[in-house]
């Protein structure tokens, strides 16, 4: 295996540890080792590498930079607000504080560069510099010219420097429409199950044996590997639910080899933790704890989205049932429904066959507040005063995100609203206050 | 003080010291206050009952949120220790972010304060680093970046350098912090330097908790969690979970409508970095339970609302926002208006002091409890020689005045006591007739004599039916409640409920005997019943036997089930009546409820209109006074052409209407209507028009439309 891992310019003991740590990634490795060169040779400008969420991307970058000892500069773009953080980062991982110090406030690219420039003069590369950064995506929203410069920064400080993109995203939806140097790419595969499974073993719990691991990490394969292939968030499932697979073994009515009795406990565990604490329903804490717990009392732990009851006052009840109706209600078909005396409306005419069931499919539609507000004085059963507190009732429904504003907020004048609630919701809002809902919708006539 | 000058220039007048005399709080009380004489010790009353009444409301919010907030501080605590461990499971587990995610209902307004003593109580216990953040001061990741770091350092670097520097330098300082440090491994290198401090022994503040917490953990509050922009929020936690190993971070997130928003906000990516554990606080309506119960519902609290105003503050509390606090605020306005405007509420303090405010009123304060109509009712009840010296000598109207503030006390101290039993009897009933809350039952009992209501009457024979047990113990109940009144007449009550309580728990060794034979007498007509099978006889055999049924002879508990209600009826009859039938009931009785609506409910429109449709409410001018539905032509031009606007259809002739405006203003300025120039449009009226025009324009009526030249359309109904 590590045969793969062979380079010139290093140590071989050092390549054995790094292949060890990368289990699974050796020919990425290698790839990455052979673009890279020799440590005092030029490297490639650029590299993009991209590959799904944790695919190994940054802990292969992580690894090589760090046991081969290379001089580079990891820098996270969620973290970098603005660009000066970014320069920042970069100027203090290669030339200290003092030099990051020189920046200006808001710097901008070219005093990076001027300041780049001027210290790499003062202690030039012996090796390749690497630039790494992790989430490169977010790059394309800061400064146009942000990205064509770090993908030739080479040139511009005239360095032994290489920038290194890490993405989640491929290359194509990055480069700009002016054109730019194109970098190496690189793609990162995920994992096949058979490298999860191998990889994930790797972590055993020092008290029991490996194939006892190695047959519980099978285990929960088969019933993770369908919905989530993420490395991370599978080792967490193992570490949570590890116990619970190695209690009959502590009581004592199993073997370790008899693993069809072992799948048979854990299976059904497994499969409620799917439900349950995978989707953060509940928290790993109380999942922990409740398998500390009994059986019986389990089924007294609710998961988040079980709490969807929310209280509100009695005009706030219906003054989203009545943005509900404004939503998901063609405007023309108001008369008919909030009329006494409307008269004869051609049933034909009414109904118009492509309108009939699409409005809930279509999803809500922005109103003005005068028809909000129409319709709630004739939905509400009793006189209202139009007080100021109606009105600041609509937009603490707004902050609530019940309702959301369309038009853009600084328009005092005749803003737009759309409904944000679900059908579930506004019928179990309307139950409260006894106003059927379902006889004033006009998908449901 | 001279600006006499041979050039042009600016002069510069500084505001003399003495003319900068600011108005004490008293003073803005006395000013205007009706009956001058005693506002300052009226003042110092309201003064008095208010500081009350804050702590107290205080006091109880802290109870109330004292579970929650206890868990919270368990949670804190238990993950700032999880993660010191170094077992297998805890190392492979991915290190997520505690993060607790506190319900707290749709009354946005009263979260502050239980965010406040939150933020107060991890401060004492659990860390010394806690931030909280709302969301309109977080619109950007760097805004959110920059408060959480003002917060977490800020507040150690001000205790640093106590000199006063200029503001100046303190700004440019702090504008380099951010833009070259605003990041969190700034936060990290600050708070390895902080923990390594903490553990030398010569440390500034060391509390004592906090030593034996090695890290203590670094907490944010996101105090409205809705507002906050998802972007943000998912970024700001991308970036923290980058440095979770370091920093012992945690989240707090205040939510007010339901749990189910953190999903709706955080994609799965995200809320995978967070251990979410859900924390429900009380219901906001019970809280408002709490609050009337220790605060409305009780004698100590010398201060009461009437029906209307209670009606008024709790319909505003339903109907519109949840907010306890507003419903303090509604109270504390109730309390300041009645003391301005009620020059009798001297007399509305403690019975103590009540008796030497008595003393020493004055002729004009005696001369208005005169005027009082619950007192003229009392003065017309008493003999005729009696009502003269009433109306007469001062001294004695003193006396009375006492004996009668006296009653008024004895009255809350029976009445309470009795508004509990009633409600505990009442409250488990089915459909609740007399209402759920103790609060309805104290309204129903402000509007009139609430045996006479016909709800009563229903929940009083739905309390016939109750079988013993539930009897009994309901009865326990009340004589708990009565175990803690004060009052003669109830102790003496609760000494006839109690041997009624002990009959009945002999009933239950004498009840062990076979009920009486009244059995047959029920047997046989139902015997008859098969022999008959007309329907008429049937209908007869069967009112025959309700009637015997009825008649029969009742047992000895239905007699003293009887016997106990009507107790209790005769204790609701004697105790309960409304606070208007007592004689100087206006001394602490608040009950103006249009002012407080007025104040608490405004009502934007209503007011344009009032003031368009009868300008005189407002300018008090009398030359505008005028009959119904009428305008002065003397009125502000907006208003004639309000006026006019209403007699139009939907689109409105703007030269017509320039027209009417001209002739009805030609009528004021009393201009010759025969004349020629009567009526005719001059610049003046012209831009007068104009102006009004627009001003209805501004105010919403009318706009401009492309239907027709030279109209505009209306914007609202009605008119003539």
């Amino acid at each position: 295996m590590s045969a793969l891992l062979q380079h010139p310019g290093y140590e071989e003991e050092r390549l054995q540890t790094v292949a060890k740590q990368l289990p699974c990634r050796e020919v990425q490795a290698g790839m990455l080792l052979s673009l890279m060169g020799q440590p005092h040779q030029y490297s490639y400008p650029s590299i993009f590498i991209y590959g799904h969420q944790s695919s190994g991307k940054s802990h292969v970058l992580h690894v090589l930079l760090k046991e081969l000892e290379l001089p580079h500069a990891t820098v996270s773009c969620v973290e970098c607000v603005s660009v000066a953080l970014l320069f920042e980062q970069v100027l203090l991982s290669f030339f200290g504080c003092v030099a990051a110090s020189l920046l200006p406030r808001s710097p901008s690219l070219s005093d990076f560069v001027r300041i780049y420039r001027q210290q790499s003069s003062q202690s030039p590369a012996k090796q390749t510099r690497y630039i790494v950064m992790e989430k490169a995506e977010l790059l394309r929203d800061s400064n146009a010219n942000l990205l064509p410069a770090l993908l030739r920064l080479q040139e511009l400080v005239e360095d032994n420097v290489s920038v290194i993109l890490l993405s989640e995203i491929v290359w194509d939806r990055f480069r700009p429409n002016t054109g730019c140097f194109e970098p190496l790419l690189l793609h990162f595969p995920d994992y096949s199950k058979g490298e999860l499974q191998h990889i994930l073993a790797q972590d055993r719990n020092p008290s029991y044996s490996d194939e006892f691991y190695s047959a519980y990490i099978n285990i929960l394969l088969g019933v993770f590997y369908s919905v989530c292939r993420d490395l991370r968030e599978l080792r967490h499932l193992a570490a949570l639910n590890f116990s619970k697979f190695c209690e009959p073994l502590a009581e004592g009515k199993v073997k370790e080899t008899d693993t069809h009795k072992l799948w048979r406990n854990i299976e059904p565990h497994l499969k409620k933790a799917m439900q349950t604490v995978y989707l953060r329903e509940v928290s790993s804490l109380q999942w922990e704890k409740m398998q500390q717990m009994e059986e019986k009392e389990n089924g007294a732990l609710r998961g988040l989205s079980a709490h969807t009851h929310v209280e509100l006052p009695y005009y706030s009840k219906f003054l989203l049932i009545a943005a509900y109706l404004a939503s998901f209600n063609p405007a023309r078909t108001d008369k008919r429904f909030f009329v006494k005396h409307h008269g004869k409306i051609k049933k034909t005419n009414f109904l118009k066959k492509n309108e009939k069931t699409s409005n809930h499919l279509l999803g809500p539609k922005p109103f003005p507040l005068d028809r909000l507000l129409a319709i709630f004085y004739s939905v509400v059963d009793s006189r209202v005063a139009p007080t100021a507190s109606i009105f600041s009732q609509i937009s603490s429904l707004v902050t609530l995100q019940l309702l959301t504003q369309v038009s853009h907020s600084e328009q005092l004048d005749a803003p737009k609203y759309k409904c944000a609630v679900s059908m579930d919701f506004i019928c179990a809002i309307s139950r409260t206050v006894n106003f059927e809902i379902i006889k004033y919708l006009y998908d449901f006539l | 003080m001279s600006t006499s000058s041979v050039s042009k220039g600016c002069f510069v007048f500084k505001p003399s010291a003495k003319k900068k005399k600011t108005l004490s709080l008293e003073d803005h009380f006395i000013h205007g206050c009706e009956g001058a004489e005693k506002s300052k010790t009226r003042f110092q009353l309201c003064q008095e009952l208010w500081d009350q009444i804050k702590t107290d409301t205080e006091l109880l919010q802290d109870e109330l949120n004292r579970k929650i907030l206890d868990s919270l501080l368990d949670f804190t605590r238990k993950c700032s220790s999880t993660r010191q461990h170094s077992d297998w499971a805890s190392h492979m587990r991915a290190s997520e972010i505690p993060t607790a995610a506190l319900v707290l209902g749709v009354n946005v307004p009263d979260h502050d304060m239980t965010f406040q003593s939150l933020s107060e109580l991890l401060q004492q216990s659990v860390t010394p680093h806690v931030a909280s953040v709302q969301a309109k001061e977080c619109v950007a990741l760097k805004h959110l970046m920059k408060r959480v770091l003002e917060r977490l350092l800020g507040t150690d670097v001000t205790v640093d350098d106590d000199d006063n520097e200029e503001e100046e330098t303190e700004q440019t300082r702090a504008n380099l912090h951010k833009s070259v440090h605003c990041s969190l491994s700034t936060l990290c290198d600050w708070y390895t330097t902080k923990t390594k401090k903490s553990v030398t022994p010569g440390k500034k503040r060391s509390s004592p908790v906090k030593d034996d917490l090695q890290q203590p953990p670094i907490v944010i509050i996101f105090k409205d969690l809705e507002a906050f922009n998802a972007k943000v929020l998912q970024d700001f936690i991308l970036i923290c979970s980058r440095y979770i190993e370091r920093l012992p971070l945690m989240f707090i997130f205040g939510i007010a409508t339901s749990p189910s928003t953190i999903q709706h906000m955080l994609p799965h990516s995200v809320s995978s970095l967070l251990c979410i554990e859900l924390f429900q606080s009380l219901s906001c309506t019970q809280h408002l339970a709490t609050v009337i119960d220790k605060l409305i519902l009780t004698t100590w609290f010398p201060f009461k609302l009437n029906g209307k105003v209670m009606q008024v503050l709790i319909s505003i509390f339903l109907y519109h926002d949840f907010s306890v606090r507003n419903f303090i605020k509604g109270v504390q306005l109730a309390l300041l208006e009645h003391f301005h405007s009620q020059p009798l509420s001297v007399l509305c303090c403690r019975k103590k002091e009540a008796m030497l405010n008595v003393m020493q009123l004055g002729n004009h304060d005696l001369e208005r409890i005169r005027q009082l109509p619950s007192f003229k009712r009392y003065v017309e009840k008493q003999e005729p020689q009696e009502q003269e010296t009433l109306l007469k000598d001062d001294t004695h109207l003193k006396e009375v005045c006492q004996r009668l503030i006296k009653n008024l006390h004895k009255y809350h101290k029976n009445y309470y006591p009795t508004l509990r039993c009633l409600h505990t009897l009442t409250s488990s009933l089915p459909r609740y007739p007399l209402g759920k809350q103790i609060r309805e039952l104290h309204l129903i009992c402000l509007e009139k004599n609430v045996w006479e209501n016909e709800e009563y009457h229903t929940a009083m024979k739905l309390l016939k039916m109750l079988a013993k047990d539930e009897l009994i113990s309901l009865l326990k109940k009340c004589v708990e409640i009565l175990q803690h009144a004060k009052s003669k007449k109830i102790k003496r009550a609760l000494l006839q409920l109690e041997a009624m309580l002990a009959k009945f728990k002999q009933l239950d060794t004498v009840a062990t005997e076979p009920p009486p034979p009244a059995e047959e007498s029920i047997i046989s007509p139902v015997k008859n019943l098969q022999k008959k099978t007309d329907l008429f006889q049937l209908q007869k055999a069967l009112l025959e036997m309700n009637e015997s049924r009825r008649s029969k002879k009742l047992s000895p508990f239905e007699v003293l089930r009887n016997e106990a209600l009507q107790f209790i009826d005769g204790l609701v009859q004697s105790h309960l009546s409304p606070p208007e039938s007592q004689t100087l009931n206006e001394v602490c009785y608040y009950s103006s409820s249009a002012t407080v609506r007025r104040h608490l409910n405004a009502a934007p429109r209503t007011s344009i209109q009032t003031a368009l449709n009868s300008p005189f409410y407002y300018l008090q001018n009398d030359r505008l006074k005028t009959e119904d539905g009428t305008v002065s032509n003397a009125a502000p031009d907006i208003c004639i052409v309000y006026k006019l606007h209403l007699e139009c259809g939907r689109l409105i002739n703007l030269f017509d209407w320039l027209e009417a405006f001209s002739t009805v203003v030609s009528a004021a300025e009393g201009n010759d209507p025969d004349s020629d120039s009567f009526g005719k449009v001059d610049d003046v009226k012209h831009a007068r028009f104009i102006r009004a025009v627009s001003e209805l324009e501004f105010l919403g009526f009318i706009k401009s439309t492309k239907q027709k030249t030279d109209h505009v359309a209306r914007i609202t109904w009605g008119g003539c």
